[in-house]
């Protein structure tokens, strides 16, 4: 059982509702990134297949299966997706020294109509300067129904956010969020290990929800982000409805927008 | 005779309206003077459609508007006002 200090709280589950992510600096003790960059440059790490239980993926005594044991890293996964996830894939994304070419925009795999989510690690063990990337999300992104790449036109956004960062951070993002690899303007490979986890419970308050009626929350929910444009009210629906499926609360509202949706009297005065 | 070649500027404002703001950008250029990429700027070249306009840009496609299809209203996927400027350069040849 997982000790309850590592669990994430409602304030950052509802972060995640409406941005997509959640991001944790330089988390991964120096030793075990070195060592997991030593693996990364050894094409070390094992794939494992599809919809195998994680714990049964790597030896925990191997670097990044030491990662995903840390306790912060479990309560992550813990809170997120539950306790026993499947192990989706995994790929140790690179990009060469002086690549100038940032990738496309995209989200992965296809067009995933759930509201039950999968999470990403996006994990960073050296390093990440702007110069050298590393990977741009656009935060809000994951309720946005496209295939892959169909974004691909589309070159930068208002609050397009580059991660940079020390090495060890890890960001936990969900599956719908659309990224891209960074050009790369060092002399050096950039290395980013990318984990996909399934669920296998029901995703409902999953996190210590000692928090759960904090008044923060409602106005997380409702931030915008400035490239929705004349959307962020239909995204503060979408949130609204992820919420409502988290913590089991086919009632919860931010302000009156879907109780002003869902109000249907079918209350028939009588006649005078 | 001048050679001449297209760059494309795509701006997707904030509303249909084209003073609207900017809230996401592209450009492409066929003089191969620049190779624009993806996260290759934090601030838009033009606040607006119209300010691009003004400095010499055409608007060569405006987005449709349709109604929500039903049972999508609040389904949100593309960003919905994408226009489409162009602008012709010469090029040393």
């Amino acid at each position: 059982m997982i000790d309850k200090q590592y669990l994430l709280d409602s304030k950052q589950i509802a972060h995640f509702v409406a941005d997509g992510y959640l991001r944790f600096d330089e988390l991964v003790p120096a030793e075990l990134n070195e060592a997991v960059y030593a693996e990364m440059e050894d094409h070390g790490i094992e794939r494992g297949t599809a919809g195998t239980p994680l714990s049964e993926i790597w030896p925990q005594s191997s670097p990044i299966g030491s990662v995903f044991q840390l306790p912060e890293v479990q309560g992550m996964i813990h809170s997120l997706v539950g306790p026993d996830p499947l192990y989706d894939h995994h790929a140790v994304h690179t990009v060469k020294a002086d690549n100038d070419r940032g990738q496309h925009w995209h989200a992965d795999a296809i067009i995933d109509t759930r509201m039950h989510f999968d999470i990403q690690f996006f994990y960073f063990a050296h390093d990440t300067p702007r110069e050298m990337g590393g990977t741009m999300i656009l935060p809000g992104s994951h309720y946005r129904r496209v295939c892959e790449s169909d974004v691909a036109r589309y070159h930068n956004f208002l609050e397009q956010l580059p991660i940079v960062c020390k090495a060890g951070t890890i960001f936990v993002v969900h599956h719908g969020i659309w990224h891209c690899a960074q050009p790369n303007l060092t002399d050096r490979m950039r290395y980013m290990f990318k984990l996909r986890l399934n669920p296998t419970v029901r995703q409902m308050r999953l996190w210590n929800t000692d928090d759960i009626d904090d008044p923060s929350i409602p106005g997380i929910l409702s931030k915008n982000h400035k490239w929705y444009g004349n959307d962020v009210r239909l995204e503060t629906v979408n949130r609204i409805k992820l919420w409502r499926f988290l913590v089991g609360d086919d009632k919860f509202d931010v302000g009156y927008w879907m109780g002003r949706l869902e109000n249907l009297p079918e209350n028939v005065l009588e006649a005078a | 005779m001048p050679q001449l070649r297209q760059k494309i500027l795509v701006l997707y404002l904030h509303t249909p309206d084209l003073n609207s703001n900017v809230v996401a950008w592209s450009m492409y250029d066929g003089t191969g003077k620049t190779n624009p990429t993806t996260g290759d700027s934090d601030k838009p070249p033009y606040t607006s459609v119209v300010e691009a306009m003004q400095h010499g840009w055409r608007v060569v496609q405006f987005p449709q508007q349709f109604p929500a299809y039903p049972g999508m209203e609040y389904s949100t996927s593309y960003l919905r006002f994408e226009y489409i400027l162009e602008k012709m350069e010469e090029i040393d040849d």
